[in-house]
């Protein structure tokens, strides 16, 4: 069966993820921390979006890039830096594409019994930093129902009434 | 859903069950009005009228602020549905990502399994 994701909105400037995963912490945060596993899920398919490349270099100080876009000419880059880097357990990195002031993340890993509760907590700068990010989120997941809606309706007429 | 949702929701629904608050909300929506103005509108006294904007504040539906003797009501900044759809969609998005991190656990746990044969071979 499917583990639940759950969102909170901790406070005006906080929002945190939860969500249990099969398998044990290192394996889970392999998956976070090698570019060619993170690339296999941080953009899902249902999102619509191309993720042409993913630099990361997880060690404290490093840095990483996301570069996402369906053509070189228009792109969308998401980068930061880790801040702290404790493997198999804590990952904090910031994410700076909107200049200074954008988001901390810290993600933890915690195993019991093979699985492991996963806690993502962003902590935004202002109230409306984090209200902007909802709008952003919300936009991309909009752009996934459009698409959705176009395929059933492609799939009614495909169908039809016999 | 979440917990806080939960809490949130529940307040909203017990500040929603009632024709007057209801009736403010549709008022304020329209223009801010103060507790007097409300009392005189819905035909109530000054004290009944304070309980009803009493629950609506605690649900976060309405905001009161005092000016000198006048206090005045607004819709509060949090509506329920932006707050709910806000959540539910940020949800949508991580819960789309961590279904396709689950394939990758699943993949990387039977690439251990199998390699874990082969030493043992």
């Amino acid at each position: 069966m499917k583990n639940r994701t759950t969102v909170e909105r901790k406070s005006e400037r906080e929002v945190v993820v939860t969500r249990t995963f099969n398998g044990p912490a290192r394996i889970v945060f392999e998956a976070w921390t090698k570019p060619e596993l993170f690339k296999q899920w941080w953009v899902p398919k249902s999102m619509g979006m191309f993720l042409r490349s993913c630099e990361m270099d997880v060690r404290v100080g490093g840095r990483y890039r996301l570069v996402f876009g369906h053509d070189a000419s228009n792109t969308d880059e998401f980068f930061g830096r880790y801040i702290e880097v404790t493997p198999h357990s804590r990952l904090v990195w910031t994410n700076d594409e909107g200049g200074d002031g954008g988001p901390v993340t810290t993600v933890t890993f915690e195993e019991k019994g093979g699985k492991t509760l996963l806690v993502l907590h962003e902590l935004y700068p202002s109230k409306e930093a984090l209200d902007a990010a909802g709008t952003g989120a919300a936009e991309i997941m909009s752009e996934t129902f459009e698409q959705l809606d176009e395929l059933l309706v492609n799939l009614g007429a495909s169908v039809g009434p016999s | 859903m979440v917990q806080y949702t939960r809490a949130r929701l529940d307040a909203s629904f017990a500040a929603l069950s009632d024709a007057t608050r209801r009736g403010v909300l549709e008022q304020l929506g329209r223009s801010d009005a103060s507790i007097t103005d409300l009392a005189e509108k819905f035909h109530m006294t000054l004290t009944g009228m304070k309980k009803h904007v009493g629950v609506l504040e605690q649900s976060g539906l309405v905001t009161t602020e005092k000016l000198g003797r006048v206090r005045t009501c607004k819709l509060g900044p949090r509506r329920l549905e932006e707050e709910t759809a806000w959540l539910e969609r940020y949800r949508q998005l991580w819960d789309a990502r961590f279904d396709e991190l689950d394939k990758v656990v699943e993949e990387l746990k039977r690439k251990e399994r199998v390699d874990g044969r082969k030493k043992r071979e």
